[in-house]
């Protein structure tokens, strides 16, 4: 209780409440005792420490609100249309009638350019870009193989449905959530196998064609979650030259890749993905892109069949995005995406043996 | 060059915290900020994230009493911000010798050194104050950064009387005293 009684002293002191008579006898106090003078000065710091801190959260407070104010009003703009609503109508108003006029025009003229090009243009080839998933054929002389090598396993595909597709896909979050492409999941429904073989049924519960990327859940109860994962999601771009590395299931087993970043852009300058120098093969889609430290830059997804190793990956940034929109739309679930990779500085070959544990084979099925 | 009387007003503000001040250099300044990161291959959420780093070490040095600012508001942000971002770029493990200076800039090192000092005190303190739990959270907050009275406090949280709050809040502090100045020293 005298502690108590004391730290209020020593408070009221530093504050400057007390009276002239008060003080003076507190004064002497500290002068005679050194432990109470030493707790004078030491809660004086504290003191001035925490309004430091109260300040420095005021004004943090302060910038969130006059960005947020700045940003509402356009006067400052983070790449959404500028919401200049009163100058465009003015604008609108007075330039109406040359607008209409130009328009009508400039739709006469791309019609009739339209036309010619359709008439000239020799007709395009479709596939200048291959998708890396498997396709049924291929799927089914693997299955025929893998029943004929192990007839006791019996698979988790629920009766009477085939196969569509396959690919890979890495865990995003340990409790199970798997990213991977969304062309690899054709079907109605998908399981995933781990490195062992083992396989565990998954819901697709997010997808997005237009960044090409989906997220499964790991539904089974045989799934063991992890306690975290090795690797980070960069969220920043990455630069060109860096070296790359890639684990996915071209064939049933999982199969290690490497290379380097080619161009910052992906095919005919899609800024969603990037450009990679590698060689990957159908059943690559979907698979993590890592740096040297460990970092998912980017997820496999699309090769150019007219070049030989050009292969082209979704940008990992696309992840937070997708992540973001899914949490939207399904507040119950909820995903941590890991920022920070516990790889940096290991050996290539641990690396792989810790990510490997969380890439998986991605099968789609059909009824 | 003197920074002249319209921008001492403003930086006076800023050390108030007065948000028509905030948000004045906010507005002249952000802009550019953000065009610089955006070349010098950040995003907008980095371009935020320095910007306000960099406000945050201006109000630090329109508070001390020895303040004197030589230059433009802008050039001082300016520079400051290059300086943030080029470490930040290290730290990534990122290049970039694209990082431009065509725009004036002045030597902010010793700023950004007591800056971060003072950052990795905030933090110690926030980390304290967050694994104090609840209520002394809150009471100590009540307390000591809102400046309510102890007999408010105790009628907010429910304390019979206000020497009872007394009471907790003491306790409260002598843990939080405990929690930052174990990590202070280890700091230092």
């Amino acid at each position: 209780m005298d502690d108590i009684l004391l730290l209020e002293a020593i408070e009221r002191y530093l504050s400057g409440d007390m009276s002239a008579e008060e003080r003076t006898y507190f004064e002497t106090l500290r002068k005679n005792t050194p432990e109470i003078d030493q707790m004078v000065v030491e809660h004086n710091m504290f003191l001035h420490q925490m309004d430091m801190y109260s300040a420095h959260r005021n004004l943090k407070h302060g910038l969130h609100e006059a960005h947020q104010r700045l940003l509402d009003r356009g006067d400052i703009n983070e790449g959404e249309a500028i919401s200049t609503r009163g100058r465009v109508i003015q604008l609108w108003n007075k330039y109406k009638r040359v607008t209409a006029i130009a328009a009508s025009v400039g739709g006469v003229i791309a019609l009739f350019i339209s036309g010619l090009v359709m008439y000239f243009a020799p007709s395009v080839n479709g596939n200048q870009l291959q998708q890396l998933s498997n396709d049924i054929a291929v799927i089914k002389k693997n299955q025929q193989v893998q029943g004929n090598l192990i007839n006791e396993v019996k698979s988790k595909l629920p009766e009477g449905v085939r196969f569509v597709s396959g690919g890979s896909g890495f865990l995003i979050d340990p409790k199970g959530f798997i990213i991977t492409n969304a062309h690899v999941l054709k079907g109605s429904g998908a399981i995933v196998v781990n490195n062992k073989g083992k396989e565990f049924n998954a819901d697709i519960v997010h997808i997005d064609p237009e960044k090409d990327l989906a997220i499964l859940k790991v539904t089974d109860k045989e799934f063991i979650p992890r306690k975290n994962l090795p690797y980070g999601i960069r969220k920043s771009a990455s630069d060109l030259g860096e070296e790359i590395y890639t684990l996915g299931y071209p064939r049933n087993e999982i199969v290690y890749g490497m290379g380097y970043l080619s161009a910052r852009s992906g095919f005919d300058g899609d800024s969603l993905s990037y450009q990679l120098q590698m060689s990957a093969n159908p059943g690559n889609s979907g698979a993590p892109v890592l740096n040297k430290n460990g970092e998912i830059i980017g997820v496999l997804s699309t090769r150019q069949s007219s070049a030989e190793g050009v292969v082209f990956a979704v940008k990992s940034k696309n992840i937070f995005g997708l992540v973001e929109s899914f949490r939207k739309s399904d507040t119950a679930e909820k995903i941590k995406i890991p920022s920070k990779s516990n790889l940096r500085g290991t050996q290539r070959k641990q690396q792989i043996a810790e990510v490997e544990e969380c890439v998986f084979y991605v099968k789609a099925f059909a009824k | 060059m003197k920074a002249d009387t319209n921008e001492q007003a403003l930086l006076k503000g800023l050390a108030n915290n007065d948000s028509k001040a905030i948000e004045t250099i906010y507005k002249d300044n952000f802009n550019t900020i953000q065009a610089f990161i955006l070349n010098n291959n950040g995003s907008y959420d980095d371009a935020r994230d320095i910007f306000q780093e960099a406000m945050i070490a201006l109000y630090e040095k329109a508070q001390s009493e020895s303040f004197v600012l030589t230059c433009q508001i802008k050039t001082y942000v300016y520079s400051i911000c290059r300086r943030l971002w080029l470490k930040r770029l290290q730290q990534l493990g990122r290049y970039s010798n694209q990082v431009d200076s065509l725009e004036e800039t002045i030597a902010v090192e010793e700023d950004l050194e007591n800056h971060e000092k003072r950052n990795a005190a905030f933090a110690i303190m926030d980390r304290a104050m967050n694994s104090l739990g609840e209520p002394c959270k809150s009471l100590l907050e009540g307390y000591y950064l809102k400046k309510m009275g102890m007999q408010e406090l105790a009628q907010e949280f429910g304390y019979t009387n206000a020497d009872n709050a007394k009471n907790q809040k003491y306790k409260c502090l002598m843990r939080l005293k405990k929690l930052f100045f174990t990590q202070y020293n280890i700091g230092e």
